[in-house]
C-alpha cells in the first residue's frame, strides 16, 4: 500500500513536469502583450520603458530560455515574483490558497452529505412525491448554471432575506485573523474564539452551497441510481432473511456497495468545483486562489499563471490518490497489492 | 406426525400496473417435525415463489399472497413486518441458488455469519465470533481461523455455499428452506455439500424444504415430494412411492428424462414443449399441450387434487 502511493506521488513529479510545459506554451501562445496590459498608455508610447520592462520580467528572452530560467527557480522553490502584485508567487499562493480550501471543503460536505442522504431518500422512496422533489433539486443541481445560480441566491438570501452576508470570508471591521492554518473556522474553534466562528460560518455558507450544489446534484443522481441497483441484489435478499430491518438492510448492506461509483463521481464532482471556483469567488468577492487566477489570467501575470496551474494540478493528483486509496478501503477486491 | 408448517389454499399474484398474473394457485402441503419435503419442477412451476412466500421476502409491491402459511400454529401472512423479522433467519432461514452472488461482496465471511447471531440473541460479539467459527467448522470449511477473515470473492462457490449454510444455521433454526441449493455447483461439490446437509440434518432436529429441478438430489435426500407444475401441486407423495410408481404423466416424463447407465440410447428422453407462460394458461388441464394422454375433457376441465388411498395426491383425470 506505501508502495503504490509512493509509485503514485512519484508520477506526480512527471505529470508536473508535463503540466508546466503545457501552460507556458500554451499562455504564450495566444498573441498578447504583457506589457501593454500592465503599463499605462504614457509609458508604453516610451520603447526605453517597454524594453526595460521586458527586460526586468524576461520577457525578451527566447521562450525556451524563458522555460528553464523558471524550471530552474522552481526546484529550488523559488516559483518567480508576480508581475501584477510584485509579491512572490509562492507568498501569493499561501495567502489565498487557504481560503480556497476552506471553501471546497465545505462545498464538499455540503454536496457529499446532502447529495447521499437525498439519494438514499430518493432510492427508498422511489417514484414517491419526496422522489420527485428530490430528483427535480438534483437535476437543477447538475443543469443550472452556477454563475446564475450564485446570483440568484444572493439576491434572496443576501438582499430580501438579509440572513447572510453578501461577500467576503469574514467581517474586517470586527476580526483579523492571522497566523493559525488560515483556514478561519478551524482557527476559530482552535483558539476558542465562538464569535469568530458564528461569523465566518455565515460568511461561507452561501458559496459553499452555491459552490457544491452542481457536485450535490451529481451525488444524488448516482447514488439514488446504484443504490436502486443494489437494492435488487441477491446478497440483499440474503440480508433480509437474515431478519434484518429494513433500515439495517439499507444502511448496512446497500448502501456501502452502491458507494462504489459515487466516490469516482464525487472526485470528478471536487475537479469541476475546482473550475467552478472562480465565478463562485469573484461573486461573492472570496479572496481565494480562483480570484487570484482570474486577476493573473487578465493582466497576463505568467509566473502567477503557471503557479496557480501547477497548484491545481497538485491538488487534482492528491485528490484523485485519495480516491484510489478510499476504494480499497471500501473494496476489499480492489485492494492494492 | 406432528406439524411444523401448514400451507392451506396459497395464491401469489405478480401485479403490475396493466394486468395480474397468477402464479401460485390454491397450493396446500404440510411439513411433519423434522421431515425433508422436496418441491420439483422446471422453472417458472412456482417453487421459489413459494419459498420466498413463506419467508414473505416477495416485494409486497408487486406480490400479492393470499391464503394461510401456519409455522408453529401461527399465520406467518397475519405477523406484522417487525414480528416476520424475528421469524426470518432465526426460527425459519433460507439458502439460496447463487452462492458467487449471495454474499455481501465487502463483508468478510465471519461477519456475516455473525450478523444474524447478534440479530437474534443477547450475545457480546465475542461470543457471536466464537459460535461463527464453530459454524464455520460444523460447515467443514478447513482453516476457519483464517477463513473467518476472508471476503467470498478469495472463496470458491463451493466455499461461499458452506458459508451460506452456515448462516442459515447461526440460529438453529426450525425449518430451512434450500432454494436449489447445488444447482450453480459442480458435481463433485454438489455431492459434499448434499453430504454436509444430511449431516446436518442428522446432528440438527430440523425440517428442510428441497427446492431442486434435479431428482437425484430427491431420491437421496428426502421423505416426501410435491411435483409442480404453472403453480400447482401435480404430484405429492412419498418418495418410495413416487419413484416406483408415478402417477402423473407429467412425474413419468420427468422420471424417463432422467438418463440411466444401463440404457443405451443416442437421445435423451425429453417431455415435449415448454412451460407455459404464466400470462398465457392453457384451459382445462395446463399440462394437456404437452400430454400424449390428453382427451377432449382434459382441454375444458381443470382437474382437482384428488387425495388417494395410500396418501399420495394426484392432479389428474387418468387416475
Amino acid at each position: 500500500m506505501l508502495r503504490y502511493i509512493l509509485r503514485r506521488l512519484s508520477l506526480m513529479v512527471v505529470l508536473l513536469f508535463g503540466v508546466s510545459i503545457m501552460v507556458f506554451a500554451i499562455s504564450h501562445m495566444v498573441p498578447s502583450n504583457p506589457a501593454a496590459a500592465n503599463l499605462s498608455q504614457t509609458a508604453l508610447n516610451d520603447p526605453e520603458i517597454v524594453a526595460a520592462y521586458e527586460a526586468k520580467w524576461g520577457l525578451d528572452k527566447p521562450l525556451y530560455e524563458q522555460y528553464f530560467i523558471y524550471m530552474e527557480n522552481l526546484l529550488k522553490g523559488d516559483m518567480g515574483t508576480s508581475i501584477r502584485t510584485g509579491r512572490p508567487v509562492m507568498d501569493d499562493l499561501k495567502q489565498y490558497f487557504p481560503a480556497t480550501l476552506e471553501l471546497s471543503i465545505f462545498a464538499m460536505i455540503f454536496a457529499i452529505v446532502l447529495g447521499i442522504l437525498s439519494g438514499v431518500l430518493s432510492a427508498v422512496f422511489q417514484n414517491k412525491p419526496i422522489d420527485q422533489v428530490l430528483r427535480t433539486v438534483s437535476v437543477s443541481g447538475v443543469s443550472l448554471p452556477s454563475f446564475w445560480f450564485a446570483l440568484v441566491v444572493m439576491s434572496f438570501f443576501c438582499g430580501t432575506l438579509k440572513w447572510f452576508p453578501s461577500g467576503g470570508r469574514i467581517d474586517p471591521r470586527l476580526f483579523n485573523p492571522t497566523g493559525g492554518t488560515g483556514l478561519y473556522v478551524i482557527d476559530a474553534i482552535a483558539w476558542g474564539e465562538w464569535g469568530m466562528l458564528k461569523d465566518s460560518l455565515a460568511h461561507i455558507v452561501l458559496p459553499a452551497l452555491v459552490l457544491g450544489f452542481f457536485t450535490m446534484g451529481l451525488i444524488t443522481r448516482q447514488t439514488r441510481s446504484n443504490l436502486l441497483e443494489t437494492m435488487s441484489m441477491d446478497y440483499i435478499r440474503t440480508a433480509r432473511a437474515k431478519g434484518m430491518k429494513e433500515s439495517r438492510v439499507v444502511w448496512g448492506h446497500a448502501l456501502n456497495n452502491a458507494l462504489i461509483p459515487v466516490i469516482t463521481v464525487a472526485g470528478m464532482g471536487f475537479c469541476n468545483l475546482l473550475g467552478g471556483m472562480v465565478f463562485v469567488e469573484k461573486i461573492f468577492s472570496w479572496p481565494g486562489i480562483g480570484q487570484y487566477a482570474y486577476l493573473s489570467a487578465t493582466t497576463l501575470d505568467f509566473p502567477a499563471i503557471c503557479g496557480v496551474s501547477l497548484l491545481i494540478a497538485v491538488t487534482y493528483v492528491v485528490v484523485n490518490l485519495l480516491i484510489d486509496i478510499l476504494y480499497g478501503v471500501i473494496d476489499p477486491r480492489i485492494r492494492y497489492q | 406426525m406432528e406439524k411444523l408448517l401448514e400451507v392451506k389454499n396459497l395464491n401469489v399474484d405478480f401485479v403490475n400496473r396493466d394486468d395480474t398474473v397468477r402464479v401460485i394457485s390454491n397450493l396446500s402441503f404440510s411439513l411433519g417435525k423434522s421431515e425433508v419435503l422436496g418441491i420439483v419442477g422446471e422453472s417458472g412451476s412456482g417453487k421459489s415463489v413459494t419459498s420466498l412466500s413463506i419467508m414473505r421476502l416477495l416485494n409486497e409491491a408487486s406480490a400479492r399472497v393470499r391464503g394461510t402459511i401456519s409455522f408453529g400454529g401461527t399465520d406467518l401472512l397475519t405477523l406484522s413486518e417487525r414480528e416476520m423479522q424475528a421469524v426470518r433467519g432465526n426460527q425459519i432461514a433460507m439458502i439460496f441458488q447463487e452462492p458467487m452472488t449471495s454474499l455481501n461482496p465487502i463483508q468478510t465471511c465471519g461477519r456475516q455469519i455473525m450478523e444474524p447471531l447478534l440479530l437474534h440473541n443477547q450475545i457480546s460479539k465475542k461470543e457471536a465470533a466464537d459460535k461463527a467459527l464453530r459454524l464455520l467448522e460444523l460447515c467443514g470449511i478447513p482453516d476457519a481461523k483464517n477463513r473467518f477473515h476472508e471476503y467470498p470473492h478469495q472463496m470458491s462457490g463451493g466455499m461461499r455455499q458452506r458459508v451460506m449454510i452456515a448462516i442459515a444455521l447461526a440460529c438453529s433454526p426450525k425449518l430451512l428452506i434450500a432454494d436449489e441449493p447445488t444447482t450453480a455447483l459442480d458435481v463433485t461439490i454438489q455431492a459434499q455439500i448434499l453430504e454436509l446437509m444430511k449431516d446436518i440434518r442428522k446432528k440438527n432436529d430440523m425440517s428442510i424444504i428441497m427446492i431442486t429441478h434435479d431428482l437425484g438430489i430427491i431420491s437421496d435426500f428426502c421423505d416426501r415430494v410435491l411435483i409442480m407444475y404453472t403453480g400447482e401441486i401435480f404430484e405429492a407423495a412419498t418418495v418410495k412411492q413416487l419413484f416406483r410408481d408415478p402417477l402423473h404423466p407429467y412425474t413419468q416424463g420427468l422420471l424417463q428424462a432422467l438418463p440411466r447407465i444401463s440404457r443405451q440410447t443416442d437421445r435423451l428422453e425429453a417431455i415435449e414443449g415448454m412451460v407455459p407462460d404464466a400470462g398465457q394458461m392453457p384451459k382445462g388441464c395446463h399440462f394437456h399441450p404437452r400430454c400424449k394422454y390428453a382427451q377432449e375433457r382434459c382441454k375444458k376441465e381443470r382437474p382437482e387434487l384428488k387425495e388417494l388411498p395410500d396418501g399420495r395426491c394426484v392432479r389428474c383425470f387418468r387416475v
